[in-house]
């Protein structure tokens, strides 16, 4: 069985693997990073994003022995130290209801982040469109997406308190 | 609002914590008569229902037995102890329950019943844990009880004496329950009614959070079935020996369900399954499809079928009505997909049973797993994790049947995964249904006569509640045919009316129509029985500017449900291109559920019911062919996605009534709302 060295989060983690293993299932059952979900293992859903040297990736149709050198980041990898904008952001906007998805939406927002970092409806469209939730919590999502960029206000969303 | 709580010992009972450092309530839900007469199992502690727990530091810890799926019930629940507690809520944590047979009364999770069925007993409780508190502070300072308050985990006196609930706590814990406890005046609610923060947030979005198919226990191994692809179908003989070779892949065993494959990854037992030779018998079902299905029903709406409801002479009305109309309405199958697909883990040894299940029926799994091992239901052992959706799919237990079938052979705790595609392909389906809908208009344009005739799969609460219209009506009937076509069906988010009111409330806009009446002020007029939906009505009127004009090409449509214990409304603007194709400008819900717990909560579930059926009315649906279902992940069956959602405004009317239901509230009024708007803006 071929042997890697993955890097994921930004630490090298030898595995042994099939070469065609999706990352996912890398990531998952090798690795124990089970935060990367597995939603339908075409890359239709979204729910296993992740980011591939800061460019989201969907892990379930993306081989192990294609992934090299490359840095792989989790959504338990996002944020080395205390809260990224976003899982900030998703916090004050109380994005998720079952949260199954929700890793994979991070994920991709954080790509979108990576690559504009004042995104408008339509990059937000385009970027997202991918990311299903059957929850139906996308207005939370879009508005977290633009709370996290600066360019946001909950007003609307209710006047936390509590925690 | 006030009221006074009786309390008696079988409704609740004390327990001093094992380290005599705190406070400890147990209570059980209202209506579980049989809790005090059940037998205990063995070696536990008289400890029933949600438990509420004061340490010594001040921290307050509440057991939640129903199942958090995204409802947002972990938070919710606990909001109602803490209010009446007084408690401080930044101090308050919340833990899920195992599953009990008896303890916690029903842990079933659906029906938009949890609040509206722990709310007298949550409070209750909180109430009566304040009151001893109260009781040993009073005590201590040699005090009147009655001049005693309390706010925010203290409790304080007048003479500025003041004490925490935490070292109040262990004598707190010495004192009687008392048998009568004030609850408060909803005007003093601190907590309740304010938007509060979901307490799984940070788990849901920092990788965290454990869902099923995250369970990760030392030895365990990974396994996925091959089922019959026909519904109904049995194994007739299969072959392992390539799936045996693969790579990762342990052990190849038979079980109920098919034929499974264990492995040392979920990914090696995908490939396993795909190795294998398979011969299947089909069973009876084997030419199934649904063009079939769908005459079997039309045939049967050509007779009268069994009368669900009626009132008055319906047909004779009919047939001298000045004004007749008549519509025939089909729903499709439709699936859960819930984005967890179905998994669970279990763990059989000798004599006892560990399984973790994200499950809606966490006692259900628990006693399917006791009758498949011959056990007695205290050596299973069922965890509820995070749960990845349920919609109502996870009410069924077939998931976690696997896993104690495949485990028990395996002999290893053994985590079953669903592929999407036996996610997609064996679900118990929202079912498919033939209306025949006939009604009649006086001279005035008054409606005097409503027929409805449905024919659909079993069972009659999936395909027929929810169908007498909520309207003045004064004949109307409504008869069903139910067919068994060899399809599972089940509960899906608001069940019966997900199909019932998108015909009703599709139809009485037809008569409105007719009758060249506005749909909204039509519907007004015969809400004379039903004031709370009435008012919910004309509110999402209010709300959604409906007597304003549309610019041409754009149209509002409405709907309402009286249903689940509250009222709702949508309104649906959209607009229509010259190709056909349209775009839902907004949504404007107004729902009545009685007391709000938590309006961002509300908010949430209103927003996800809207997006939930208009995957239903929008995006794919399930069909047959050879007795398979045909489609078998998101590229052929679709649900909203994020460019598609439409922005939704939610408005909660101030209400007296009784608290309500919420999680399916929302859906059925959605797709003849978006319907009626679609009929509106093309004429």
């Amino acid at each position: 069985m071929p042997s890697y060295k993955l890097n994921v989060n930004g630490k090298q983690h030898p595995v042994q693997a099939e070469a065609e293993m999706p990352l996912l299932w890398v990531l998952r059952d090798v690795l124990g990073f089970t935060g990367t979900k597995y939603g339908c293992g075409h890359g239709y859903c979204g729910a296993c994003t992740v980011l591939l040297d800061g460019e989201a990736i969907r892990s379930c149709s993306t081989p192990v022995n294609s992934v090299a050198e490359k840095k792989v980041t989790t959504i338990e990898g996002l944020s080395a130290a205390g809260l990224h904008p976003l899982q900030a952001a998703w916090a004050e906007v109380d994005v998720p209801q079952c949260g199954y998805c929700q890793s994979g939406q991070i994920m991709s927002a954080a790509a979108l982040l990576n690559a504009r970092s004042n995104p408008n409806d339509e990059d937000i469209d385009a970027a997202m469109s991918g990311n299903l939730c059957r929850c139906g919590t996308y207005n939370r999502v879009r508005r977290a997406i633009h709370l996290a960029a600066g360019n946001g206000s909950t007003h609307d969303v209710g006047q936390g308190g509590g925690k | 609002m006030s009221a006074t709580m009786q309390l008696n010992r079988r409704d609740f009972i004390k327990t001093v914590s094992a380290a005599g450092a705190g406070l400890a309530l147990a209570f059980y839900l209202p209506g579980d008569e049989t809790a005090n007469a059940a037998p205990l199992l063995a070696g536990e502690d008289f400890s029933p229902n949600a438990f509420l727990r004061i340490a010594a530091d001040g921290s307050v810890l509440i057991t939640v037995a129903k199942v958090e799926m995204g409802q947002g019930v972990k938070t919710a629940l606990p909001m109602i102890v803490a209010e009446e507690l007084d408690a401080d809520w930044s101090n308050v944590t919340v833990e899920q329950s195992d599953a009990h047979p008896t303890k916690y009364g029903s842990q079933g999770t659906g029906g938009s019943f949890s609040i509206r069925g722990s709310w007298q007993m949550l409070r209750s409780a909180g109430a009566t844990a304040r009151a001893m508190l109260v009781q040993a502070a009073a005590r201590t300072w040699n005090v009147d009880p009655s001049s005693c308050k309390t706010e925010n985990g203290w409790v304080t006196h007048p003479s500025g004496k003041k004490a925490s609930y935490g070292e109040l706590a262990a004598q707190a814990a010495g004192l009687p329950v008392p048998t009568s406890v004030p609850l408060k005046d909803a005007h003093d609610f601190r907590i309740l009614g304010k938007s509060t923060h979901r307490v799984d947030t940070a788990s849901k979005s920092n990788g965290s959070a454990v869902f099923g198919i995250d369970v990760r226990v030392p030895g365990m191994l990974f396994a996925s079935i091959e089922r019959p692809p026909v519904f109904g179908g049995k194994v007739k003989s299969f072959d392992a020996s390539k799936a045996k070779s693969v790579a990762g892949v342990r052990d190849v065993v038979q079980v109920e369900s098919g034929i499974a494959v264990v492995a040392n990854s979920t990914w090696a037992a995908f490939r396993g399954r795909e190795a294998l030779t398979v011969e299947w018998d089909e069973g009876e079902y084997a030419s199934q499809n649904s063009a079939a299905i769908r005459t079997l029903f039309a045939d049967a709406v050509k007779e009268r079928g069994t009368v669900e409801d009626y009132d008055g002479e319906a047909e004779a009305v009919f047939a001298s009505a000045p004004t007749r109309i008549e519509a025939v309405y089909e729903a499709p199958l439709v699936a859960h997909v819930t984005m967890e697909p179905m998994n669970c883990t279990a763990h059989v040894q000798k004599g006892r049973c560990e399984i973790w299940a994200p499950t809606q029926s966490p006692q259900a799994v628990q006693s399917e797993a006791a009758r498949i091992l011959g056990l007695p239901l205290d050596r299973v052992t069922v965890h509820i994790t995070q749960v990845g959706g349920g919609f109502g799919r996870r009410l069924e237990t077939d998931y976690a049947q696997d896993a104690v079938h495949v485990a028990r052979l395996a002999g290893a705790p053994v985590q079953v995964v669903w592929k999407r595609e036996d996610d997609m392909q064996h679900d118990h389906y929202r079912p498919s249904s033939y209306n025949v809908l006939k009604g009649g208009l006086d001279a005035a344009g008054n409606p005097v006569t409503w027929l409805h005739r449905v024919a659909g799969p079993s069972s009659h609460g999936l395909v027929v509640s929810g169908s007498t219209p909520p309207y003045n009506i004064p004949n109307f009937s409504i008869d069903s045919h139910i067919k068994e076509t060899g399809v599972p069906i089940g509960p899906w988010r608001s069940v019966g009316p997900s199909l019932s009111t998108f015909i009703v409330e599709s139809f009485i806009d037809e008569l409105a129509h007719a009758a060249k009446k506005d749909p909204f002020e039509f519907r007004r007029g015969l809400l004379t029985k039903s004031p709370r939906l009435k008012r919910t009505l004309e509110a999402a009127a209010q709300h959604s500017s409906w007597r304003t004009p549309l610019p041409g090409g754009m149209g509002r449509g409405i709907a309402c449900i009286e249903g689940f214990g509250s009222t709702l409304a949508h309104v649906a603007e959209v607009s229509v291109d010259k190709d056909g194709s349209f775009r839902i400008h907004r949504i404007v819900s107004v729902i009545d559920c009685g007391p709000v717990v938590n309006p961002d909560g509300v908010a949430a579930q209103i927003e996800g019911a809207v997006a939930f059926g208009l995957s239903a009315v929008m995006k794919d649906e399930i069909t047959i062919d050879k007795g398979r279902v045909v489609q078998s992940n998101f590229n052929d069956y679709s649900i909203l996605s994020l460019p598609e959602m439409p922005k939704v405004e939610v408005h909660i009317i101030p209400s007296n009534e009784s608290i309500g239901g919420l999680g399916e509230t929302g859906v059925p009024a959605i797709a003849p709302a978006l319907c009626n708007a679609l009929f509106a803006a093309t004429g």
